[in-house]
């Protein structure tokens, strides 16, 4: 009754997304050394992660580097706005890691 | 009345008689010498829906039936008098003492019968109709328009530009989005829920164009509304639902008498398929989530394995002889509402006990067929009929399940998903139903139940 073609073959449909093409965000360019840069460790909070985080801290204190550790309450859902503006404001890079 | 309605604006016509006719009509035929008669006498302009030569070469032409739907004509033909560019009266079909007080003359159609039915107005012919409807209301729809050409398959387009599950999905042309935006009083630009992954506000109308996709008929389109603004909370988490590993998905349970109004499935197969309402209700959230919330298998999505339930799973509880009030009813919704209670929810086990003539006998088995990690327990006609003899409460049965399985745990240690219980399948067989569970409590998931508006 109403889904018929239009007289030219043609179908005119409603766009069922967003509409929100994401606007194009580049990657942030890798620092060629992480000399004078403050490295921010997120715990996701699934089991060991903390304990690989930890290795990584000790590696990376190894070579005088500034390291600042975070953790999301669960890993069931997205870091809350304030925990990723903090880090945003604190570091210059993120290494987010879990092991399960 | 759909929010959606659009009250036709008058149109300039001349004062005196108008009469809307259609050549197609026997009645119109048979008036014309009315109409020369008023033409020659008062006045009279004819306006004509299908043949501008029709009776006479001073007719209207109403082809494009513009007049016709302004003036809300249902029947043909319909005598007007317009007074200082207003209606000031109209009679349908021909009806000689009517028509006479309308021209304000006497001895009309001398010849012909008092009275004749008129035929239905070519606006109101289905085809037609949802033409005009398109041209009249298509502007309060906001999606972006996409077309395809004729040279395109039309499932094949909307395939390829990832807007379906894998399974064929119904064009949402403007005439069936308009369909379904007529069976909800709210306004399509309303907004439903804010969905995840991506955070985007639904409104009422791209709902719509998921719930046609999806296969629904217009009279889903409350449970869908109720559904999506559920799994939409924080509670329920349809985020972590979708991005875990593990794997569940959204399963919807329908309690009230919208269930019994939509057909939805209670009985026989009921987590099976075979009902349209229990096989595209489930679907229309799958498809919000997917297209508007942009959260796809490969991307926000990260199921292992997934589970065949996750392509849309809906059921009603049965609540013609229920042991028990129904599920909604236990979590706080008024009897008699209509209501949707989503849980998450994975595979299904059949829990068999053919031979338990008590309910502590049956609990205990049922128990032996659970981890203490499941969400769902459907209790089938068969094994219900013992806790109903025995007088067993929905509340009881949930208390000894929980005394049998103590050590009832979460997904890796985490708090386990809250055990819903409901009354649904077929009237033959001694088996009921255990679903799998995710984590419960804060940092997983929790059933949310939300009524079922107009």
């Amino acid at each position: 009754m109403t889904g018929k073609p239009r007289p030219d073959g043609a179908t005119t449909v409603l766009d069922p997304t967003a509409e929100t093409a994401p606007a194009w965000r580049p990657l942030r360019p890798r620092p060629a050394s992480l000399d004078g840069l403050t490295i921010g460790l997120l715990d996701i909070s699934k089991p060991r992660g903390d304990v690989f985080l930890d290795r990584i801290e000790a590696r990376l204190q190894e070579q005088g580097l500034r390291v600042r550790r975070y953790t999301k309450p669960t890993f069931t859902k997205p870091a809350p706005v304030d925990l990723r503006q903090e880090i945003a404001m604190h570091c210059d890079v993120v290494i987010e890691a879990l092991a399960d | 009345m759909s929010a959606t309605a659009v009250e036709p604006t008058p149109i300039a016509l001349p004062d005196g008689l108008v009469a809307v006719v259609k050549r197609d009509c026997p009645t119109c035929v048979e008036v014309v010498p009315v109409l020369e008669e008023l033409q020659h006498g008062p006045g009279l302009t004819v306006v004509c829906q299908d043949d501008p030569s029709f009776p006479g070469p001073a007719t209207v032409d109403d082809r494009d039936l513009e007049i016709s739907w302004h003036l809300r004509i249902e029947t043909v033909p319909t005598l007007l008098r317009i007074d200082g560019g207003k209606e000031a009266g109209r009679t349908v079909g021909w009806h000689r003492q009517r028509w006479e007080a309308l021209a304000g003359t006497s001895d009309l159609g001398a010849g012909l019968p008092d009275q004749r039915p008129g035929c239905g107005s070519r606006t109101l012919d289905p085809d037609v109709a949802a033409l005009l409807d398109v041209r009249h209301r298509g502007h309060l729809m906001r999606s972006r328009r996409v077309s395809f050409s004729a040279l395109e398959d039309d499932f094949e387009a909307m395939w390829e530009r990832g807007w379906t599950d894998g399974l064929p999905v119904v064009p949402p042309t403007e005439a069936r989005v308009l369909a379904m935006l007529d069976a909800t009083t709210r306004p399509a630009d309303d907004v439903v829920a804010v969905v995840a992954p991506n955070l985007v506000p639904a409104t009422v109308e791209k709902v719509a164009v998921n719930a046609v996709m999806a296969g629904c008929r217009p009279e889903y389109l409350p449970v869908v509304l109720a559904a999506v603004e559920a799994a939409c909370t924080d509670a329920f988490n349809i985020h972590g639902v979708l991005a875990t590993t593990y794997s569940v998905g959204p399963v919807l349970v329908v309690n009230g008498p919208v269930a019994r109004a939509i057909g939805l499935n209670s009985g026989v197969n009921v987590l099976g398929q075979g009902h349209r309402a229990n096989a595209t209700i489930g679907r229309a959230l799958q498809l919000v989530v997917r297209n508007v919330g942009g959260g796809r298998p490969g991307e926000i999505d990260r199921a292992t394995l997934g589970n065949p339930g996750k392509v849309g799973l809906c059921l009603a509880e049965d609540e013609t002889d229920s042991p028990w009030e129904p599920l909604a009813v236990a979590r706080g919704v008024a009897p008699g509402r209509s209501a949707v209670t989503v849980l998450a929810g994975g595979g299904v086990r059949t829990a068999a006990d053919q031979k338990s003539r008590t309910p502590e006998d049956l609990t205990r088995s049922l128990a032996r067929s659970m981890r203490g990690q499941e969400a769902l327990l459907v209790v089938s006609p068969d094994h219900g009929r013992i806790y109903r003899q025995s007088g067993w409460t929905r509340q009881r049965l949930a208390d000894e399940l929980a005394e049998l399985l103590p050590a009832r745990t979460g997904l890796g240690g985490a708090e386990p998903p809250e055990l819903l219980i409901a009354y649904a399948g077929g009237r033959a067989g001694l088996f009921s139903g255990v679903m799998e569970g995710w984590v419960g409590g804060s940092a997983g998931s929790v059933p949310v139940t939300v009524e079922v508006g107009s």
